[in-house]
This record gives structure tokens, sequence and C-alpha cells, in this order.
């Protein structure tokens, strides 16, 4: 993981990208005034908000993460149809379950971005990580996480659990080199 | 406008609008809090998305070019399982009956185990 953005004045060089993408889809215009201003905003705010966060990674490969958001699309319209159909279907075959995903992931922004997922995708809401950080005490090592998520029809639980490690966790930790 | 571009606008319009349906149906009928839980953070998504889709095909035709539809879409993708967790961790901490059937319920741990220290009101 790195936290040392390249330059000092870049700081967190995708969210600018985003956000000058952001401020031109706002104006909806591609002229100069508003490329001028997209830039400039793109620069001063990442800088002025620095210092409300924590230190975040910082994406290591960004081709990858693109793609990551290209396949999470994908499942999200794979996911509505299946919900959909399981919605419609007889409600006495459905098999809710809690299942426990061990984490691999140690930081809280991938985690973030895991859990988002889970709740994205087909039939899976995440639902809590354990332990909480806040019940550690100061210094203490990071214990094995888990994540909590309660699925709306589960088959497989071993299934479930290698598909949403191999599948969103393993590229995730590709992104961000952890 | 042209005939085939009404046709894709009521294309989308009619699939956003039948799977938002489809998830406050899903609100209504299953059994318990968790499950209900999935009707809304998903096919909700894909709902607002075809409607959005709508939009921007109708607006675009007629005059000019629209695409801050697809700002909102990607608020909806941020916010949504947010807002998704947040319900389900009060569903937890309020520890909310699931049903019968439902495995892996000792997979639940208590939301918070250690006691915050309140000071008794004056």
């Amino acid at each position: 993981m790195r936290f040392k953005p390249k330059f000092r004045w870049l700081p967190t060089p995708y969210r600018s990208v985003l956000l000058f993408v952001v401020w031109l889809l706002l104006n909806q215009s591609v002229e100069a005034v508003h490329v001028f201003f997209g830039i400039l905003l793109a620069l001063v705010i990442p800088l002025l908000t620095l210092r409300f966060r924590d230190p975040q990674p910082l994406i290591e490969r960004p081709m990858l993460a693109l793609r990551y958001i290209l396949r999470v699309f994908g499942d999200i319209i794979t996911a509505n149809a299946q919900v959909a159909v399981l919605i419609l279907g007889p409600k006495q075959r459905l098999n809710p379950a809690f299942v426990r995903v061990p984490l691999d992931l140690q930081h809280e922004l991938p985690i973030t971005i895991l859990a988002s997922t889970v709740s994205m995708t087909p039939g899976t809401v995440s639902a809590e990580i354990y332990p909480c950080v806040e019940q550690l005490s100061e210094g203490e090592v990071l214990p094995q996480r888990w994540l909590l998520i309660h699925v709306l029809n589960l088959k497989d639980e071993a299934q479930l659990i290698a598909e949403i490690k191999q599948r969103y966790e393993a590229p995730l930790k590709e992104i961000f080199q952890c | 406008m042209q005939n085939w571009i009404e046709w894709a606008v009521a294309f989308f319009l009619l699939l956003g609008g039948s799977f938002v349906l489809i998830g406050s149906i899903g609100l209504t009928r299953m059994p318990d809090f968790f499950m209900r839980l999935h009707g809304p953070t998903k096919a909700t998504t894909l709902g607002m998305g075809g409607i959005l889709l709508g939009s921007i095909f109708f607006f675009s035709l007629s005059g000019g070019v629209s695409v801050h539809e697809l700002l909102i879409t990607i608020f909806l993708l941020i916010t949504a399982p947010i807002s998704a967790h947040m319900l389900i961790k009060t569903a937890l901490h309020h520890k909310l009956k699931a049903i019968n059937k439902t495995k892996g319920l000792d997979n639940v741990q208590p939301a918070q185990s250690k006691q915050h220290s309140r000071k008794p009101l004056p």
C-alpha cells in the first residue's frame, strides 16, 4: 500500500480527474471557461480537503480499477434480474442466511469498496464488519476481520465465499497493492 | 423526433418502471426486514438507471446534449449500498427477528460487546 502521492500538489490524482469530469457534466459543455474552472477546482479542492481525511491508500493499477468498475456494472445488471426473479418467485423456496466472509484486506477504504460491491451484486447485502476497530485498544494489532453478509437465497456457502474472494477481493488487493 | 427514438425512450421508461415496481413489491412481499432490504437496494438501482437512460435519449434529441443524468446514476450507485448498510446495521443493533429458517444466525455478534460508560443524567 502506498500513501505518499507522487507530487505534493496533486495528492489524489484520480479524485481530481473525477472532480473535473463531474464539473464538466454539471455544466454540460466543454467550453474553455468550464474546462479552466474544472481544472482549477480539481486542483484546489483535494488540497483544501486533504487535512480533513485520514491518509488513504492510492490506486496503483488504474486500468485494473477501470476493469473492476465495468465488471461491477455488468454484475449489477445480472443482480437486478436475479433478484427480480427471486422476489416474484415463491417465497417458501428462499433460503435466507447470514454468512461470514474472512477478509484479507486490512485498510478501511478497500474494505468499504468491497462491502459496497457486495451490497450491489447478486442476492447479498453486507451487514457488518467484525471486529470493530473502535473496540480495540490503542496500538493493538489488527486481528483477522470478517465481513458479515445477508444472503437472500443461499445455495452453497463455501462457493459463495470463494466467489466473493476471487471475483472482488483479489482485484481490489491488486489495485491497492496490499 | 424519429420513430425509433420514441420506441427507445418508451422501452427504457417501461424497463425502469417495471424494475422499480418489482423492488417495491419485494418490499411488501418478503417476510422479514433483512430480506425486504434486498429489493430496494438492487432492483431499484437498475430501475432508476433505465428511467435516466430514457431521459438522456429524450432530451438529447429534443435539442442539445443532456448528460448530467449520468451524475444521478453515479450518486445513486454510491449512496444505495451505504444506506442499505446503515439500515441493516441498525437492524442488527436492535436485534430484529429474522424468520426462523434463516441460517447462520450464530454468525451475528452483538453489535457492541463493550458497554459505553454513560454519565447519569443530573
